[in-house]
């Protein structure tokens, strides 16, 4: 129980943390907010690479794979280990593989609800 | 016609950013980064607990996808309800960067452009903005991909 609480809490901090430096980036560079994205993402992907990723993930689990950092680890984690698996080929299959969920639902998504609604801001 | 309105919507997206960020006092939107990002991410392992609990003979890579696909279809549905745009412009990067913040680039895009059509604006510009993301993180992932491989070939 006490350990889920910490765990709890170092997902808030950790996962917090990672968005103020992402809102100083939107409040004090002019970087639009596509270019933050890609940064995070391409964070996300490098610090996988290089085996630096796991760690904090034993460390804060949520806190670094909601942000999009996690997304990014995903897809370089997917080609690395389809790349063990299955040769040059993997490098093509395993990113995407990996990240197969997230791409098809927000695609999937977006597309269902916005057959649903219209635009609110009108 | 197409590349006049798709910059019209750009312009528009960034006028909304802009007109969201500098003006506002830097210290409050920095502590509303850190809460509201801090409980999406308790969110997304409150989802994870909860999907291994139901479904135990699912692996942690599998979890990570459901924890992903879970927010995504909720940011979906409150950017089509209109709810998310208003938690995001308190949130400021605490929805942004989380995965939250490209399902809501994904969703708002195809719904701004539906008026152009299914085929050509909904279904072809929705990834206007979060595209890159995918773009670059795919190309990403291949390269290091191959890399590992010649490593593995060298070593």
């Amino acid at each position: 129980m006490i350990e889920t609480l910490i765990l709890y809490l170092k997902v808030f901090a950790v996962g917090g943390a990672i968005c103020i430096i992402g809102q100083i980036l939107i409040d004090f560079t002019k970087l639009t907010s596509g270019k933050i994205l890609v940064i995070f993402l391409m964070a996300g992907i490098v610090l996988e690479s290089f085996g630096l990723f796991q760690p904090l993930k034993d460390f804060a689990m949520a806190g670094v794979t909601v942000p999009i950092t996690g997304f990014g680890s995903v897809l370089a984690k997917g080609a690395i280990e389809a790349v063990k698996d299955k040769g040059l080929l993997g490098a093509l299959l395993g990113g995407t593989t990996a990240a197969a969920g997230g791409i098809a639902a927000a695609t999937a998504f977006a597309y269902l609800f916005a057959m649903l609604f219209n635009s609110k801001t009108k | 016609m197409i590349n006049a309105a798709s910059k019209e919507v750009k312009e528009k997206y960034d006028k909304l950013v802009n007109e969201m960020t500098p003006k506002s006092p830097h210290l409050k939107n920095i502590i509303m980064a850190f809460i509201f990002g801090g409980l999406v991410c308790v969110l997304g392992q409150a989802i994870y607990d909860t999907s291994s609990t139901l479904f135990p003979n699912l692996s942690s890579t599998e979890l990570g996808s459901v924890q992903s696909i879970v927010l995504i279809f909720i940011t979906a549905l409150l950017t089509g309800l209109g709810i998310f745009d208003k938690i995001g412009n308190i949130a400021g990067a605490g929805t942004m960067i989380p995965i939250t913040g490209f399902a809501n680039a994904v969703s708002s895009t195809a719904i701004e452009f539906k008026k152009e059509g299914i085929i050509f604006g909904l279904s072809s510009k929705m990834y206007f903005v979060a595209g890159p993301v995918i773009v670059n993180g795919i190309t990403a992932s291949v390269i290091v991909g191959i890399i590992y491989y010649l490593i593995d070939l060298i070593f």
